[in-house]
């Protein structure tokens, strides 16, 4: 594990010159007391995130309660939290629900009106922008549960959307009831869009503005140029940017929990949401830690590809 | 609106295309404005409520301009169970978990960033991955871990959890800042006699001032506006953050003291904005700088 190749950067060849002998057990002490300033964060890191995700495996094949003698004395059941799982119907639906949230509020949502904010304020005079850029970006920066209790109020029966399709003479329909997916969809776009919208931004500005200039010369129209000039020079922005909003969008709780519960009828039940009930309502936290290990493969596979995209980016 | 072709310039099949004159400019510019002013109002509009409600004596869930302006509900709340306690819980949660991440991150970043290590780039890969898993999915094996560990309901667990599930991320802001700070300045300080750790507290720390402070502005705003940790593994309302005590607020108050409500919000919003601005004026991006450089 301690293996220190070399010294201070400016100077790597000082240790390999160093001779052989009495003096290499000194070098390793001085060499492991260089990574000695590593170790707080390592440990913090194995106790608190590598603990829990390996409990997570091992939880999973227990029969884990929140009380009583199961919480202390959990006893080994293989695999039966995850057979339940799948004899569940509950499990594919909010499976459904995840995949349904993730990609109309992040993948087309927050990603596309991010990227049309960006273009939009490339154009504009540049107040306009700014005024825009800070609305949008407010309703980022605030704390999760306000931002939950907005959106409630927003889609509340007697709350202002109602008031608004009131004024063009629309009946009042109860948003939270009725369309549950459709109220946390929009309220996830109206919160996670300034994170797309900020990295577009950043993208754009390092595209040459003389690229889409002679693009210009050349006859190109707005949409061709945006088409075949803008998107393939800011493709690796938008891998990454979906990759990043996927994953942030995946661990989406506090939105869904506080706005509708999951419910009505579970009609909004996300993975988190089932985990949470799972384990802290129906008090059978093996089964919703089997949940939370899908959760965290799912999460995986995503990371995973997001690495490999950044290693492509700087090799 | 008519097509002028550059003047001098033969009119061929090439140039009637390149119609991109001001004045055609100028009108996609204004349509741009409208579109962009169009967006801002609908993203604006629901926080436009939150304000009103504030100050208005008998809020509802509509937007209403308030009969008449008054501060009785933030006067209603201001008390030490309701906002204060709760406030400072978040202060002490949000400040404490900044604290542990930035030492332990700078104390990291040190011998990342200055000596080449064999297994750096597989443990700077492994950290990146820390960083992208969803934290929420880890919730209910943390809370069977702190059973275990015989940390449920203390501030100091939460403290250490909240500061190590921001460690990976920070970790990597702090190496990238410190990557900046030349090396030369310690070598003459190590010539000088100083060691690797007087080095960078001495040298390496004050030159990336700027960089630890948008760390920990970072850090304490994650933990100030989180709620799923807090609600989950603290019980006691004498330790519990605004973001758990507004909830409770919520489901017991959450149709009748709307302005209240609103009230409570904001307070506890404040602190928020007033750091990002402070941010963004020492000009950093930190959502991006982070994450995305990689």
């Amino acid at each position: 594990m301690v293996s220190t190749s070399a010294g201070p950067r400016s100077s790597p060849t000082e240790d390999r010159a160093a001779p052989a002998g009495p003096r290499v057990p000194r070098n390793r002490v001085r060499k492991a007391g260089r990574l000695l300033p590593l170790a707080p964060a390592v440990v913090l890191l194995l106790v608190f995130l590598g603990g829990p995700i390996l409990w997570a495996f091992y939880g999973s094949f227990t029969d884990t309660g929140l009380t009583g003698a199961s919480a202390r004395n959990p006893e080994w059941i293989g695999l039966e939290n995850y057979r339940s799982l799948l004899a569940d119907p509950l499990f594919p639906q909010s499976l459904w629900l995840t995949f349904l949230f993730v990609f109309c509020s992040a993948v087309i949502g927050q990603n596309c009106l991010g990227l049309g904010l960006a273009l939009l304020m490339q154009r504009a005079n540049r107040a306009v922008a700014a005024v825009v850029g800070t609305c949008v970006v407010a309703a980022w920066v605030l704390p999760e549960i306000v931002a939950a209790f907005i959106t409630y109020a927003f889609f509340f029966r007697d709350g202002m959307l109602n008031q608004l399709t009131g004024l063009a003479g629309l009946p009042a329909v109860d948003w939270l009831y009725e369309h549950p997916m459709f109220a946390l969809i929009l309220a996830n776009i109206w919160r996670g869009t300034a994170f797309s919208m900020m990295n577009y931004q950043a993208a754009l500005n390092d595209v040459p503005p003389e690229v889409t200039e002679s693009a210009t010369i050349d006859g190109a129209g707005g949409f061709a140029r945006l088409r075949f000039i803008t998107l393939p020079m800011i493709r690796r922005s938008i891998a990454t940017n979906l990759m990043l909003i996927t994953l942030l969008t995946l661990g989406t709780f506090t939105l869904i929990f506080v706005v509708t519960r999951g419910g009505p009828l579970n009609a909004s039940t996300t993975l988190p949401i089932m985990a949470y009930e799972q384990a802290f309502q129906f008090g059978d936290i093996g089964y919703g830690t089997a949940i939370a290990v899908v959760m965290l493969l799912i999460g995986a596979v995503f990371s995973i590809a997001y690495i490999r995209m950044l290693r492509e980016r700087k090799d | 609106m008519a097509d002028v072709a550059a003047p001098s310039l033969p009119s061929t099949g090439r140039t009637a295309h390149s119609h991109r004159t001001p004045a055609h400019r100028r009108k996609a510019g204004r349509v741009s404005n409208v579109v962009l002013l169009l967006f801002a109002a609908c993203f604006v509009l629901p926080l436009a409520w939150l304000v009103s409600a504030s100050l208005n004596a008998d809020a509802t869930y509509e937007l209403t301009a308030p009969s008449t302006l008054t501060l009785d509900n933030f006067g209603a709340i201001l008390n030490a169970q309701q906002t204060f306690l709760p406030l400072l819980n978040s202060f002490l949660l949000a400040t404490g978990s900044a604290l542990v991440t930035v030492t332990a991150a700078v104390l990291a970043a040190y011998p990342l960033s200055r000596y080449q290590l064999r297994f750096k780039r597989p443990f700077m890969y492994t950290v990146l991955f820390g960083t992208c898993l969803p934290i929420t999915a880890i919730m209910v094996p943390v809370y069977s871990l702190f059973v275990q560990l015989n940390l449920l309901d203390s501030l100091g667990g939460t403290i250490f959890f909240m500061g190590a599930t921001f460690l990976p991320i920070a970790i990597w802001m702090t190496k990238n800042f410190m990557d900046s700070v030349p090396v030369s300045l310690e070598e003459a300080a190590w010539i000088d006699g100083a060691s690797s750790m007087k080095a960078l507290f001495y040298v390496v720390l004050p030159l990336m001032r700027p960089g630890l402070a948008v760390v920990f502005i970072f850090v304490f705003l994650e933990g100030w506006g989180n709620f799923f940790v807090p609600f989950i593994l603290l019980f006691a309302e004498s330790k519990q953050p605004a973001s758990v005590s507004i909830f409770r607020f919520f489901d017991q108050y959450g149709g009748v003291a709307y302005g209240e409500l609103a009230a409570f919000s904001i307070l506890y919003s404040l602190p928020v904005i007033v750091l990002y601005i402070a941010t963004r004026a020492m000009g950093g991006s930190f959502a991006i700088s982070g994450a995305m450089k990689g």
